[in-house]
């Protein structure tokens, strides 16, 4: 027995389905049975793309009026499950909205959540799923024990997002209940931070800077070879944490998971944090000072060495290339 | 009565976790994380505290209490925080709660919120940094039928009412929230202190009140309250360790060289 029904948790950035939104569809298709997207917003505008890669059916709550999806989105989904349409599965994005509405829907579903995972299975009537621990050396296959609907969270890029050609997906309608004192925060004003480049989950090549800069005005280092090699910066926590550089530049498991051709950490000792998020790099370069550091245990090329004698001769010589 | 004339009465969730400087192990009998050395303060989690301290500070009056759930009666991190300088803890410890998944914790950690009568703001860390579930904060808000704000990386109160930036993908919102609330803090939100040796004398003395699942009316918990089972644990494929060279002053031709080969420059 396949699973009959799935949702997939629809994110919509600038208008469209995230292309994270698009992975998990991707999957979704593939465990059987019908999957429909739950969007908290308008679904008209998204119901084409969404169509494109699985879902029969979107489920839209409307306008949030400002209300945070995670409470909004989790009240509208348990009004439709009370309704008779419950899903076998309900598939989330690991991001701040994925998890918010996976742990509202999951208190008032009394069902356990998994999340950080990278795989599912379907087997008969178990529903498998599998997380990296400890950095990514070890994974751990759990499954769901009580009945559904089953709720997971899933790690970016886990899945290649592939068109299936579908047309376009009805639209049901799935209002937001009166949430009481629990809807009780409002957003006021959205700030998008500027970035220029390419965006740091899609650039062919990152540039990420780590500790080993020593202070803050030496991050222009690995910005100046993010530019010269047309790729996006990006940093460890460390960093993050001491007021570096915004949240935005972060890679690691509570930052941005990267897949670039190529990644090069600059100061970067390898944290597990940090290496969560990256070690799906296609290649490796490390400058690091410590030649302990466990990140020269994934690099294919490690140079060790002070950033700061390396990278001004790396940038030099690019420059004379340019 | 300070500044803004409002006492408040803050809630902070802390972990102790096994020091993440030492490489952490799976318990090979129950498939758990290994947590029977020494714990110490989720660092986390120090976070919260300092705000939950400046905040009280700003409020003038009120106080910080601690909530953890820990197994062996673990209160060596809820030292460290009530060192810092939180007045009071109710520790939950339990040897039922093994195997106890993320919602369980949210029902016991929300039960203890209860025991201690309530709060002003309840503060809890984004995630943790050993278990990194990440759902803990918003599902303790789900049980209590409270607001929250999720990842707010910039918290001040006035007059009741909370406004907090919450980091998103592409920025940050501007959020207003009424009391009573949860809260999740990001890393990095305030500097926490170190606590002094006069803080840290004291913290010996304050109350930490220790309690059972039982205790605060909460089952089924632990394995019986999971609705998740561990199927199999593999070892994921190594990566092959690349070439490693210790830079002579023209090590940056060898990157150089690396990136043409790839055709990326």
């Amino acid at each position: 027995m396949a699973l009959n029904n799935i949702w997939v948790f629809a994110q919509v950035a600038n208008g469209a389905p995230t292309t994270f939104t698009l992975e998990l569809l991707t999957k979704a298709r593939t465990l059987g049975g019908t999957v429909s997207a739950f969007v908290g917003g308008d679904g008209a505008a998204v119901a084409g793309v969404l169509g494109e890669y699985g879902a029969t059916t979107v489920y839209a709550t409307g306008d949030l009026a400002g209300k945070l999806p995670g409470v909004a989105v989790s009240a509208a989904m348990k009004a439709v499950i009370d309704g008779g349409a419950a899903p076998e599965l309900i598939m989330f994005p690991q991001s701040y909205e994925g998890r918010d509405v996976l742990s509202r829907l999951s208190v008032k579903l009394d069902r356990t959540v998994l999340t950080n995972n990278v795989d599912i299975a379907v087997d008969g009537a178990s529903v498998n799923v599998t997380t990296p621990v400890f950095g990514g050396n070890v994974l751990v296959t759990t499954g769901f024990t009580g009945s559904g609907p089953h709720l997971a969270a899933f790690r970016p890029k886990s899945f290649a997002a592939e068109s299936a050609g579908g047309g376009a997906a009805g639209v049901v309608a799935a209002p937001v209940p009166d949430l009481g004192v629990a809807g009780g925060a409002t957003v006021t004003a959205v700030h998008v931070e500027e970035t220029s480049g390419p965006k740091l989950d899609e650039a062919n090549i990152v540039v990420s800077g780590g500790r080993g800069l020593g202070e803050a005005a030496k991050y222009e280092m690995v910005e100046q070879l993010a530019k010269l090699l047309k790729g996006a910066p990006g940093a460890s926590r460390a960093i993050v944490d001491a007021g570096w550089v915004p949240y935005s530049y972060q890679v690691g498991q509570t930052g941005k998971v990267v897949k670039p051709s190529v990644y090069i950490a600059a100061g970067i000792s390898g944290a597990t944090q940090h290496m969560v998020g990256m070690k799906g790099s296609k290649n490796i370069i490390a400058i690091n000072k410590d030649k302990e550091a466990p990140i020269f245990g994934i690099a294919d090329l490690g140079i060790v060495g002070d950033v700061h004698k390396v990278l001004p001769k790396l940038i030099e010589a690019l420059q004379a290339r340019a | 009565m300070g500044n803004n004339g409002f006492s408040m009465n803050v809630i902070v969730c802390v972990k102790q976790i096994p020091d993440p400087a030492s490489p952490g192990a799976l318990d090979p009998s129950t498939n758990t994380l290994k947590r029977d050395g020494k714990l110490i303060l989720d660092e986390s989690d120090s976070y919260g505290v300092e705000m939950a301290l400046q905040l009280v500070d700003a409020a003038g009056g009120g106080e910080v209490s601690l909530i953890s759930m820990a197994p062996n009666g673990e209160v060596s991190g809820m030292r460290t925080a009530l060192a810092m300088g939180a007045s009071k803890g109710v520790l939950i410890s339990d040897p039922a709660l093994l195997g106890s998944d993320a919602l369980t914790t949210a029902k016991v950690l929300a039960a203890a919120v209860q025991r201690i009568g309530g709060a002003d703001l309840i503060i809890a860390a984004t995630e943790s940094s050993d278990g990194y579930t990440g759902t803990v904060p918003e599902q303790l808000a789900e049980v209590l039928g409270m607001a929250s704000v999720t990842f707010a990386k910039k918290v001040t109160i006035t007059g009741g009412t909370l406004e907090a930036h919450r980091q998103t993908e592409e920025g940050y919102d501007e959020v207003t929230c009424p009391l009573p609330a949860v809260i999740s803090v990001t890393a990095g939100v305030v500097e926490p202190r170190y606590p002094s040796f006069k803080g840290i004398m004291a913290a010996k003395s304050k109350p930490v009140e220790q309690v059972t699942a039982a205790d605060l009316g909460v089952s089924p918990v632990g394995w019986a309250g999971s609705g998740q089972g561990v199927v199999a644990v593999t070892q994921a494929e190594a990566r092959a360790a690349g070439e490693i060279i210790e830079d002579d002053g023209e090590s940056f031709t060898k990157i150089v060289a690396f990136l043409e080969n790839l055709k990326v420059i």
